[in-house]
């Protein structure tokens, strides 16, 4: 790994560093950058629609979307690249990246950087060693992806039906118990799945410390006995007796909208009052976080080694940054997810952008929210996926 | 002019063998690599079985072969059955070309277009129960019942049969048009049999070997499909093809290795199925042997041919309703459960090209028409070198056409990326031109081949005694009394295009976004109406390209009566 850097900062990819960032504008001038990022999302697709209009705009840099259905595909798509030695002008420029997905990538050493502590708009991140930009499921970032949007899980459900919705994962088998069949959560093979899980396994742990660490058998055995006794019971009063699952959080909304569950998932707070404005659920929709609080993380963007426009990407990374950006990204009539930046680090004007925003009854505030939970390190996500697929996929 | 002929054939079976097979063969060469432990790229560089045996310890991964065995030879013995009877019942009192026509919206509708509109309509929360709800069914909140992704994999086979059964009818159609049906039929029925009995007996052997080639299409497809499986089959676990895909894409890239060798496994089930199927005709005919000599005048078939009516009007209703249930969609606002009309409606879908559809549609018409194009081209230069020739088509050039559609793009399209990669035009529109031309260009081929011999050879030989050159008698004789053949063998090559989705997937880098990748991205979001939108452009194509295969001959010639074709 280490002699791999080595290697790329005596070849020239070395990152600009701040007093080099003109030269990166120069470079980025003319470029088209590929953004891989998930598709299912109408919202998120027209933001990056608008990103790249402001950055053509404004640094003459055009972002073509690719809608994913699977991030998995951008990374295939890099190792693809990579066993046919196309060592540069890749097809992926920017992606939008969490998790085993950013894990895999980083230890296969598939990314371009460091790059993003050099950003001019790092500035307004706190990059503090244990701050929630520096760390991604604990994977220290290293600069090899760059902050983009606040992460937190939430519930969705219809305050028209629903009266009083669990208050943590344990009342969700009262629920179930009660009401069979209107509880569900997606396939565990999507990343949202695998939250919901991952929500259950961080309030049942007995020591919460271990999931910080990477897994053990003896560790992951003691900490996931309580989860799965609670899913042993909850699973056959789920929704199709739990034998199947929508196949996203997408999928799950449009069913709640249906009618056909009682709850959706999200990782954006302001999901249900986006979801009512675009007409996708009743106006009685609504959030709830566990009473303990629930599993929130930052979205990253990280650009793969061989990309063709890493100076247009670099250019965009930074633009996801300013502050301007961030108020835009905020506003629930946009896109509604929390900013990233540290509000201590913005002066009167940009803090001004961001209490000016407007509201929404089916959005909740801040401290509704309750504790933000850390998520586990990587390597649990992907042992509870196997153990998950072993127990219950025959 | 052999010479001639020779040299076309040679120019045309270079393309091929460099342009299709080798590719194939050499996609498949990187996926066994990857099967056997071998891609460099994840630092995997040991020969050794350990794919396999991680294959085989895949969760699920049983489950997933019998199913895709269970959907893919199940629903293709249930179409030939339910296409077979139908024939029977409805022969002589409906006309091919009638037929045809009604059959076209469905014929010319993309697999996933499709299945989109029949998961909407079969759902619990479905166009169905909210029409019978809560006035007839009590239900103010949709039932917990398995209608759709169904453990059993019931709804993949009802959409694969909606598909498949109008593809089936259209062939059978055509070959009962070579066959003297009515005398076989009037004979049968004076030595005592009953009608359905004749079919069984006389005319369906005969029928057979000329759709023969086709059903094996279908069932090499049944048993591969990605884009259906994933809308209408289960999910936990999935189809085989379903699950490849799955793996292939993937976070924990050491997944790739068996995914490769699931690729060759798909291969081999694909291969085994026909096999079997060959043993099938094999038992089948012995046995039918035996039954036709014994001359007994057998049952009552009647009611067997009217519940094969049934079904398959059934079965043609919900495809209709599904692709209706689409358009509906797709002006909705509000719709929810249990209102069996949109309580809203908005144009909003339509009025936002810029939010996609426009540049999807712009990039499914320039890559329909240049693979449609250049595949008639091709065909038209084998068919020609044929005639100069005077040769017919040898068994292996036969083999070499249906190659494609017989082998499980899964197996071979992840090799086949990487080795574009090597040569560098991986991720651009030439890439998925390229790949999309591996299934058009067969289908325009079978389409254009029986038209293109039953030309009457008489006018080619006035043309060539008035001194015309091959060419001309090419350009000025053969392809304008061709029109309407070519512009059929055309709109089903664009039809087979616009529905393409692992080759454009694959190919494209995901960059290339047509109609159908994007409809089935979106089917795993939130907006019915968006999906509803791409759904009714995607299944829309096909069937303008129909219509005006149909119409512009007539327009063209409408003082020549014999080539406007509208008795074929």
């Amino acid at each position: 790994m280490r002699f791999i850097l080595f290697a790329a900062l005596s070849l020239g990819f070395a990152s600009p560093a701040l007093a080099d960032w003109q030269e990166t504008l120069d470079k980025a001038r003319g470029q088209t950058v590929y953004w891989n990022a998930w598709g299912g999302d109408a919202r998120t697709n027209a933001f990056i629609a608008w990103v790249g209009a402001q950055t053509e705009a404004q640094y003459g840099v055009r972002v073509e979307q690719v809608k994913l259905t699977d991030t998995a595909t951008a990374v295939t798509q890099v190792i693809s690249e990579k066993s046919a030695g196309q060592d540069s002008g890749g097809s992926v420029d920017l992606i939008w990246i969490n998790g085993p997905n950013f894990l895999a990538m980083k230890e296969q050493s598939l990314l371009h950087g460091p790059f993003a502590t050099d950003l001019p708009n790092a500035r307004y991140l706190d990059l503090g060693p244990d701050a929630a930009a520096s760390v991604d499921f604990t994977v220290p970032v290293d600069g090899y992806a760059s902050a983009w949007r606040l992460a937190r899980f939430v519930f969705t459900y219809d305050s028209a039906v629903v009266a009083n919705p669990p208050a943590d994962m344990a009342g969700f088998l009262d629920y179930a118990q009660a009401n069979p069949g209107r509880v569900t959560h997606p396939d565990v093979s999507n990343f949202m799945g695998a939250t919901f899980l991952k929500q259950a396994l961080v309030e049942f742990a007995p020591d919460k410390t271990v999931l910080q660490a990477p897994v053990t058998d003896e560790a992951f055995a003691t900490a996931s006995a309580p989860l799965w006794e609670w899913y042993d019971a909850l699973r056959p009063l789920m929704w199709r007796e739990g034998q199947t699952f929508p196949e996203n959080e997408s999928v799950q909304q449009q069913m709640l909208n249906d009618g056909e569950v009682d709850f959706g998932v999200s990782f954006d707070p302001a999901s249900a009052a986006g979801a009512i404005a675009e007409g996708l659920l009743p106006d009685t929709a609504r959030v709830f976080v566990p009473q303990g609080g629930s599993i929130g993380n930052i979205s990253f963007v990280a650009i793969p080694y061989n990309a063709a426009n890493a100076e247009g990407a670099e250019v965009v990374a930074n633009f996801l940054l300013d502050p301007a950006t961030q108020a835009h990204q905020q506003n629930i009539e946009v896109l509604g997810s929390f900013s990233v930046l540290d509000p201590s680090r913005l002066n009167a004007d940009q803090a001004a952008l961001f209490a000016a925003l407007p509201s929404s009854p089916a959005l909740p505030k801040l401290e509704d929210l309750g504790p933000t939970l850390l998520e586990p390190h990587a390597s649990w996500m992907v042992k509870l996926v196997d153990v998950w697929a072993d127990r219950y996929t025959k | 002019m052999r010479d001639e002929g020779r040299s076309l054939r040679a120019v045309v079976a270079v393309i091929l063998l460099a342009g299709f097979v080798l590719p194939i063969l050499a996609g498949f060469a990187q996926t066994g690599r990857a099967a056997f432990g071998v891609l460099p790229a994840i630092g995997a560089v040991e020969w050794s079985l350990d794919p396999w045996r991680t294959l085989a310890a895949m969760p699920g991964f049983g489950t997933s072969l019998r199913l895709s065995l269970v959907t893919g030879v199940g629903s293709t013995v249930l179409a030939l059955m339910l296409a077979a009877g139908f024939c029977a019942l409805l022969h002589g009192r409906m006309s091919t070309a009638a037929i045809g026509r009604l059959l076209m919206p469905l014929l010319a509708a993309p697999h996933a277009s499709l299945a989109i509109g029949l998961a909407f309509l079969l759902a619990p929360s479905g166009w169905i129960a909210r029409a019978m709800s809560p006035w007839l069914t009590g239900w103010d909140r949709p039932p917990d019942l398995a209608t759709v992704n169904d453990a059993w994999g019931v709804a993949l086979i009802i959409g694969l049969l909606i598909k498949e059964v109008p593809f089936l009818l259209l062939v059978i159609g055509s070959a009962l048009g070579q066959l003297p049906v009515r005398a076989q039929l009037a004979a049968g029925r004076a030595l005592g049999y009953g009608r359905g009995m004749v079919w069984v007996k006389v005319i369906f052997p005969q029928v057979y070997p000329l759709i023969r080639m086709p059903l094996f299409i279908i069932l090499a497809f049944a048993l591969s499909v990605v884009d259906m499986a994933i809308i209408l089959g289960p999910s936990n676990p999935p189809t085989l093809a379903v699950a490849i895909t799955r793996w292939f894409s993937a976070p924990d890239v050491a997944l790739i290795l068996p995914a490769s060798a699931a690729g060759l496994m798909q291969a081999a089930v694909v291969a085994g199925a026909i096999a079997l199927w060959i043993g099938a005709e094999r038992l089948a005919r012995l046995i039918g042997r035996w039954w036709l000599s014994r001359g007994g005048r057998g049952y009552a078939t009647g009611p067997g041919l009217w519940a094969a009516g049934v079904v398959v009007f059934t079965l043609l209703t919900l495809g209709v309703l599904a692709l209706l249930a689409l358009a509906v969609w797709s002006f909705a606002w509000r719709w929810s459960f249990p209102q069996a009309l949109p309580q809203s409606w908005a144009l909003r879908a339509w009025m936002t090209p810029g939010a996609g559809w426009g540049r999807a549609l712009q990039t499914t018409l320039i890559i329909g028409g240049v693979t449609t194009l250049a595949s008639l081209a091709l065909a038209i230069a084998w068919l020609e070198g044929e005639d100069r020739a005077r040769r017919g088509r040898a068994a292996w050039a036969q083999a070499l056409i249906y190659l494609p559609l017989l082998v499980p793009q899964i197996g071979f399209l992840y090799g086949l990326n990487v080795l574009f990669l090597q040569v560098g035009i991986s991720g651009g529109m030439l890439a998925v031109i390229w790949a999309q031309m591996l299934f058009v260009f067969p289908y325009v081929m079978i389409a254009l081949s029986d038209p293109w011999r039953a030309l009457d050879c008489q006018h080619i030989r006035a043309a060539a005694a008035l001194g015309a050159s091959p060419w001309r008698r090419l350009v000025a004789v053969k392809l304008p009394m061709l029109l309407r053949p070519l512009m059929v063998a055309g709109a089903i090559g664009f039809a087979v295009s616009v529905a393409q989705y692992l080759p454009t997937l694959f190919m494209g880098a995901g960059r290339v976004v047509t109609l159908t990748t994007e409809a089935v991205t979106l089917a795993s979001g939130s907006d019915r109406r968006i999906v509803g939108v791409y759904a009714v452009l995607q299944a829309g194509l096909p069937f303008l390209a129909y219509g005006a295969a149909l119409l512009v001959p007539g327009l063209v010639y409408r003082n020549r009566r014999e080539l406007k074709g509208g008795n074929a």
